[in-house]
């Protein structure tokens, strides 16, 4: 070992324990009082017990008995109602043009010539595209939108300088359309999740930053005395993405190798520091309203929360195992793959735990559903990704498609479930109107949900068997391929299922936001409640 | 506002440790590598062969790193090279290690495969390997009624091409071909433990 090396590997051990110390000194000193209390802002006075489901007709319920701490949620969330429309219903729009893309390319994998003459559509453009348009487009702009919604509910103060997120809205998507049109034509950068020229990043960095304003200045005014640990992930999500989007697409700075240090450290990190904490956070909200019941244990979200950030920081390099690059950093990675287990068990306890005894509660709350399922997707994703991290395990699953199968039970049955879950809980609130059919609810979640099984179990049984074969050489390459066929064939029916899902759901977003439908005094549920009235709000 | 901006500083900082850990400290390591000598920089055609892989997503299927064969057998037996080294990449910008492998691995496609013919009749019709999922790149080609001087001519076999008229390469698909070629990193790698003269 040269001395470098062993240097390196020296400050990297001390880095590590450092960190370690501090989050036990921290821990041992208090840093995390708040104890079961701040589990409890979320309620206001009296309302632990009850849970809240879309709203009841709140404008006149509210007239006829004015409650001031309701009042002032209802207006909280009315201060919001116009920067988490332009947000998310982007975010619909982004995640019908992703689907498309993402559909075509699968179908591609087994026609190679459908579409062949076409440099539009050839499958190294349209593969990018798709995975683009529903990070960028789908799951970062709903996200935000979700986050705006949050954001001052969770303060309990009105939302000030909504425009400036507006203004974001209008500049990230100028961005998509940029950054989408640039791969079609070819001008991509070249890096797996950065190849947005690095020009059309800033209208990002600019668009994002315009978010921030809104949340800080809506922080700024808060009128609670403790920080819920949903607005912990959302602060720290919000801090985290600008700095890694902005390293990572430095233009010229990481030739080589050392650039796929830095594109697997920025991929994942999108995932681990920016879409992760958005789903949990809004998990860490969801499932403890629509139960009315806090999370059971304040101080081990709090814990959960900074292993996270310790430990996720770390994990991207696990996708090059194997690759020229140095050891030492690529057993780091691993060992902080395998730490991930820590912040995962403690949100599962809390996620998982407070759900004990209300399951029954999944077969008539769509959010509860949608939410409940997207936490326990997290919390299986998360931990097949550690066993994915190991060598043994990575030997086999590295380059196949088993990759892409994990990569969407992490981004799809987990994160889009929660944020579909999260906007069937607030459309309501911002558009005092209840969701015109039960049934579209209904459909949506089960052709997704279906389509995503299919997904997973195909590219996943394949990927494996791929993965093996290409171990030795004993197997031909092309008989690989062959076997390969069927499961793509497979994929593709599973992400028809999940494409018509969300023609679905962004048809019924349409009606709620043109009210269409009877007016009700009743959340739509999958089934008519017969829970006694007052327990639903 | 306080602890808001306690949480808003702690993260970041946690992030600047791991900025530290896996962005700064590995691009110290790798740039001092040593570049081995039989690497040869692009020339100008071989550049923009690789502005079209990168174009038309090559990346996505195919790999650039063949493995250890003490980790990953199959990597050599299937002939796709020793095990790259950093200094293989100096003059990858950017680099295209690639983390697919629905096609075989291309460090080395160039000494595998030294025909410029073959590597443009398949990218012509990628199905002259039978079984193959590639797509095609007939779009990197033009339909001539005479071949000019200069021009190259393909020809993918009856029933393959255009009825009427000559098949030949443009600028690009010539350019994609010779980056093909390129991949060759078949020279020793001095970084790499030798067989018979153990440096260290």
């Amino acid at each position: 070992m040269t001395p470098t090396i062993a240097i390196l590997l020296i400050i990297t051990f001390l880095l590590s324990t450092v960190g370690l110390l501090l989050l036990i000194w921290s821990i041992a000193n208090n840093q995390f009082s708040h104890g079961q209390e701040a589990a409890r802002t979320i309620f206001s006075s009296g309302e632990e017990g009850i849970g809240e489901d879309p709203a009841e007709k709140s404008t006149e319920a509210l007239a006829s008995s004015p409650d001031v701490e309701l009042l002032a949620r209802h207006q909280a969330d009315q201060s919001s109602r116009k920067a988490a429309l332009v947000w998310i219903g982007s975010a619909i729009f982004w995640i019908i043009v992703g689907s498309f893309y993402g559909l075509l390319a699968s179908t591609k994998m087994h026609i190679p010539d459908l579409l062949g003459s076409s440099e539009w559509f050839t499958f190294g453009r349209i593969r990018p595209m798709h995975l683009n348009a529903v990070t960028y487009g789908w799951a970062s702009m709903a996200g935000i939108g979700i986050a705006l919604f949050l954001i001052p509910r969770l303060f309990k103060t009105p939302l000030v300088g909504g425009k400036y997120a507006i203004l974001g809205s209008v500049i990230w998507n100028i961005g998509l359309v940029l950054g989408l049109g640039a791969i079609n034509m070819g001008l991509s950068d070249g890096m797996e999740w950065l190849e947005f020229p690095w020009q059309i990043d800033l209208l990002f960095v600019v668009g994002g930053a315009l978010c921030a304003v809104p949340l800080l200045l809506t922080a700024k005014n808060r009128t609670v005395s403790h920080l819920y640990v949903t607005s912990w992930y959302l602060l720290a999500a919000l801090v985290w993405f600008p700095i890694l989007f902005f390293i990572a697409n430095m233009p010229f700075t990481f030739p080589g190798a050392s650039g796929a240090t830095v594109n697997w450290w920025f991929a994942h990190n999108v995932l681990g520091l920016w879409v992760t904490p958005l789903g949990i956070g809004i998990a860490y909200y969801m499932i403890p309203k629509i139960l009315g019941r806090p999370i059971i244990s304040y101080q081990l979200s709090l814990i959960g929360f900074w292993s996270l950030a310790l430990f996720y920081s770390q994990v991207g390099i696990h996708h090059i195992i194997g690759g020229p690059i140095p050891t030492w950093l690529v057993t780091l990675s691993i060992v902080h793959s395998v730490m991930m287990s820590i912040p995962v068990i403690t949100v599962a306890i809390n996620h998982h735990g407070t759900m004990m005894g209300n399951f029954g509660r999944l077969k008539d709350s769509p959010t509860l559903r949608f939410v409940w399922i997207g936490a326990l997707m997290y919390t299986a994703s998360s931990l097949q990704g550690s066993m994915e991290a190991l060598r043994s395990v990575n030997v086999i699953t590295h380059f196949t498609h088993y990759t892409v199968a994990h990569a969407h039970l992490g981004m799809y049955a987990f994160l889009s479930f929660i944020l579909f879950g999260a906007i069937y809980f607030i459309m309501p609130r911002l558009m005092n109107w209840e969701w015109p059919w039960r049934r579209l609810i209904s459909l949506h979640f089960w052709l997704v949900s279906i389509g995503i099984l299919i997904y997973f179990l195909s590219l996943t049984i394949a990927g494996w068997k791929q993965g093996l074969d290409l171990l030795t050489a004993d197997t031909y390459f092309m008989d690989i391929v062959r076997m390969t066929i069927p499961y793509l064939e497979a994929r593709t029916l599973g992400g028809t299922l999940m494409t018509m899902g969300h023609l679905v759901f962004a048809f019924h977003f349409l009606a709620m936001l043109l009210r269409r439908g009877e007016s009700r005094d009743q959340p739509t549920l999958f089934r008519p409640v017969n829970v006694k009235k007052e327990m639903i709000r | 506002m306080k602890r808001a901006l306690a949480i808003m500083v702690g993260s970041a900082l946690i992030l600047l440790l791991a900025t530290l850990t896996l962005v700064v400290m590995p691009y110290i390591q790798i740039s001092s590598e040593q570049v081995p000598d039989g690497l040869k920089p692009y020339t100008a055609q071989q550049l923009e062969g690789r502005q079209i892989y990168i174009a038309n997503g090559c990346l996505y299927c195919h790999s650039q790193q063949p493995r250890d064969p003490s980790y990953a057998p199959g990597d050599r037996d299937r002939h796709w090279g020793r095990p790259s080294v950093p200094g293989d990449y100096t003059y990858d910008k950017p680099q295209l290690l690639g983390t697919m492998r629905t096609g075989p691995d291309l460090f080395n496609v160039g000494a595998r495969i030294p025909s410029l013919d073959w590597h443009l009749l398949h990218l012509y019709n990628p199905q002259i390997v039978p079984g193959s999922i590639m797509p095609p790149y007939r779009f990197l080609f033009k339909v001539v009624d005479e071949v000019a001087e200069g021009e190259k001519e393909i020809h993918p076999g009856k029933g393959f091409g255009p009825e009427k008229g000559h098949v030949v390469a443009t600028e690009e698909a010539l350019a994609l071909a010779e980056y093909l070629l390129a991949l060759d990193h078949t020279y020793p790698a001095p970084t790499l433990p030798q067989p018979d003269t153990m440096k260290e």
